[in-house]
């Protein structure tokens, strides 16, 4: 008789579990994307019902980015304080996340149909899918008393359609970062003005003995952006956004850019290993002074120096030059390759939330990203620009400032699956596995399949 | 379901086995609610998204039947991946598990010293495959520690690009792999040959058998339920292959190191396409399952006969 009792409480514990584990089901369904509601219905109409209230109600904000290093990270909570601090009745809340790791939350978050206030964005593909899907907030009305004071290339890179969805914080432009030393060395007095010049200083080099280019096979996007450059300076600014819009790669400017490649592989400028390189590497290649140039955008000389045995990068001897144009090319030499960092407004965000990006992006917040050291961002909020101290950054600034045609990164600039395919097909090429016209056949390829 | 279970677990003389099957029910549910929820389902879900084109976020409703897998068959890539995992298996049961063994035999011989190799042996299995990776990666860079160590032995000339050679990276990742895991195989075996009665080897050697005889017809067949467990665990390894080879190579150079696993990830999570991916995952699921129940069916039925029939009698 003693057994009932134990029995029964064993049985009720275990009915229990089961209770719970059905009803935990029941309220958290496994992924399935199939309830997302549709897009139309799922954007509120922003501004449709406005705060105005004489006692504000308290709102959260949920805010994700992925600045981890400093002084971003604190420069970026410092603004979430001050805003906090003068608005009493809102929270933010800041969840700081490492890029790949970001980017997965976001992606199975957003599956199971919500997504956070303000998020990290690069613009592009993977922010026409969020949009398509009806993840983020048409903020058009609320941010057009202030879009003037952003730079309007990076602004525009935010919106779709006509649609803005999210604001640029920080905008910048891919080019050659070299090494003055290595390039004095070699005999070369001036930076390359045209790719032949640049071919024949990557042949001194060579016969200086010094890696000329660090590249990085293994991430594949460093030399994705060379080929893309060099797309543009062939076909130009027109050409380039016709192959994307169409889908059609098999043109004259994307195999004669194919070419230019092979020209370049042949002098075989590139660093030991680079077949296998992340970025990392090719960074510590130029950070160490073990190459004498890399093509990439502004943040470079961070990492360089992060990545660097001394920490400290090759300091003085760093500096900038544009993409040498091509000779009989249509592209212009202040067309660029560029892009950066920018959040975005998901779709249930308050209105406080995009309130706190207008403040964001105040002039004072903005200037303060720039005049970090290192600068943590390249702001495009107007009137900052003097704000950065470092005279390549200059040098950036200006080429976005005089940029007759600004060409999102390739890879983001599309879906991601048409990203993957362009970053496999034009490493093929730098490894010498491919040829120009296989890799404009590949991308027509993938295109197609979209 | 609850009240009626609950009461009629009142044990009466005569309802002696019932009671036994309710109880046993009551304590598999909970297990069986778990996997029903977390594998089961998300296997059928997989099935169901691998008929769509499908980026993640937007509705399920491009419904395109059987393309997703029409691809993956015709695409290059994906049959790189396939072929990849088989080589793995084919090396891993052609050199990993005879290294394995004979360590096993070696270390199960009474010498002073042989713990300490054990553990030694065993070390590089308690690394999880991601730290494996990281530094074997940075092992493996040029004119790194691997390099170095070929060109003080004077074989420079063996050096490759360990990690870039799409010809070579296989073969490159193959020894990492075996590496990390001949330990786990040999402890494996040993755990098996300690298992075999002394006495009827001694047996066996009494009666004339020389030392590789009694090896051959004596411990290899009584270490038989053993090894096959080990080719099994080694077999579904290769097929699942992934996170070392992420860390190292991400399938690269040019897909020529893709796993079924690194595809289906690269397919899901690069590209964004959940539909394909899904696709893949199905592919990899049926690869493992034929080729778990095959061996199960055929080799390792003699080993788990005995257990089932002892438990119903």
């Amino acid at each position: 008789m003693k057994l009932i009792p134990t029995r029964f409480l064993a049985g009720a514990a275990i009915l229990a579990l089961v209770a719970s584990a059905c009803s935990s089901s029941g309220a958290s369904p496994t992924p399935a994307p199939v309830t997302t509601p549709a897009p139309g219905v799922a954007t509120p109409a922003p501004l449709a019902t406005p705060v105005v209230t004489p006692v504000p109600k308290a709102v959260t904000i949920e805010w994700w980015h992925i600045t981890t290093g400093e002084p971003g990270k604190s420069i970026f909570q410092g603004i979430a304080d001050a805003y906090v601090a003068a608005h009493p009745n809102v929270k933010i809340n800041i969840t700081v996340l490492e890029n790949e790791a970001f980017k997965t939350k976001l992606a199975t978050t957003m599956q199971s149909g919500t997504s956070p206030d303000l998020f990290q964005s690069w613009g592009g593909g993977i922010m026409q899918a969020q949009a398509d899907a009806g993840m983020l907030q048409d903020i058009t009305a609320a941010v057009a008393p202030w879009a003037s004071t952003i730079n309007k290339g990076a602004l525009s890179i935010y919106a779709l359609n006509g649609k803005q969805y999210g604001v640029p914080w920080d905008m910048g432009m891919v080019g050659f970062w070299y090494n003055k030393a290595l390039f004095t060395k070699a005999g070369i007095t001036a930076p390359p003005a045209t790719w032949d010049e640049y071919l024949a200083d990557v042949t001194k080099l060579k016969t200086a003995g010094i890696v000329p280019l660090a590249i990085a096979g293994k991430d594949m996007w460093p030399s994705m952006h060379l080929w893309t450059y060099l797309a543009l300076r062939i076909g130009g600014g027109d050409a380039m956004a016709q192959m994307i819009k169409s889908g059609n790669w098999n043109t004259d400017a994307c195999k004669a850019a194919g070419a230019e490649v092979v020209k370049l592989n042949a002098l075989n400028p590139y660093q030991d290993g680079y077949k296998s390189a992340t970025y990392d590497n090719e960074a510590a290649a130029v950070g160490n002074a073990k190459a004498a140039m890399e093509l990439m955008g502004q943040w470079a000389p961070g990492v360089e120096a992060n990545d660097s045995t001394s920490k400290k990068g090759i300091g003085a001897d760093l500096g900038w030059f544009p993409f040498p144009t091509v000779a009989g090319g249509k592209g212009a030499a202040t067309d660029g390759v560029g892009g950066g960092n920018g959040i975005a407004v998901g779709k249930n965000a308050s209105p406080e939330a995009v309130d706190f990006l207008k403040f964001f992006s105040s002039v004072y917040n903005a200037t303060k990203l720039n005049a970090s050291t290192p600068a943590t961002a390249l702001s495009p909020v107007i009137g900052t620009e003097s704000a950065v101290t470092d005279a390549n950054l200059q040098l950036v600034l200006a080429g976005r400032g005089k940029a007759t045609f600004m060409q999102l990164y390739l890879d983001q600039a599309t879906s991601p699956a048409m990203g993957t395919a362009i970053n496999e097909a034009t490493i093929a090429l730098f490894v010498g596995a491919s040829t120009p016209d296989k890799v404009c056949a590949a991308i027509t390829t993938a295109a197609a399949a979209q | 379901m609850s009240a009626t279970s609950a009461t009629s677990a009142r044990p009466r003389a005569g309802f002696k086995v019932p009671t036994k099957w309710v109880t046993i029910s009551l304590f598999l549910l909970p297990a069986l609610a778990l996997y029903l929820l977390f594998v089961l389902v998300p296997v059928v879900q997989a099935a169901h998204y691998s008929l769509y084109k499908w980026n993640g976020l937007q509705p399920l409703d491009n419904f395109v039947g059987l393309k997703n897998y029409a691809t993956a068959l015709g695409s290059d890539t994906f049959r790189t991946a396939v072929s990849n995992n088989f080589l793995i298996i084919v090396l891993s049961l052609a050199i990993q598990i005879p290294f394995s063994l004979s360590l096993a035999v070696l270390l199960n011989r009474r010498f002073t010293g042989r713990t300490i190799f054990r553990v030694i042996f065993f070390l590089p299995y308690v690394l999880s495959e991601a730290i494996t990776g990281v530094v074997f990666s940075l092992l493996l860079r040029p004119h790194a520690l691997i390099d170095s160590g070929f060109s003080s032995m004077g074989l420079g000339g063996l050096i490759q690009d360990w990690l870039g050679d799409p010809g070579f990276v296989m073969i490159t990742l193959f020894v990492i792999i075996s590496w990390k895991y001949f330990g786990f195989h040999m402890i494996l075996l040993l755990a098996g040959l300690q298992g075999i009665p002394r006495e009827i080897e001694e047996a066996a050697l009494i009666d004339g058998a020389g030392r590789w005889q009694a090896f051959r017809h004596i411990t290899l067949p009584l270490l038989g339920p053993t090894l096959r467990v080990s080719v099994f665990l080694s077999m579904i390894g290769a097929l699942q292959l992934f996170d070392m080879i992420w860390v190292m190579t991400r399938g690269g150079p040019l897909g020529a190191s893709n796993t079924m696993a690194i595809a289906m990830f690269k397919a899901g999570f690069q590209s964004q396409q959940m539909g394909y991916g899904s696709a893949l995952a199905v592919i990899l699921f049926l690869f493992a399952l034929v080729l778990a129940l095959a061996y199960q069916r055929f080799v390792l039925r003699r080993d788990v006969e005995g257990a089932v029939t002892a438990f119903n009698g």
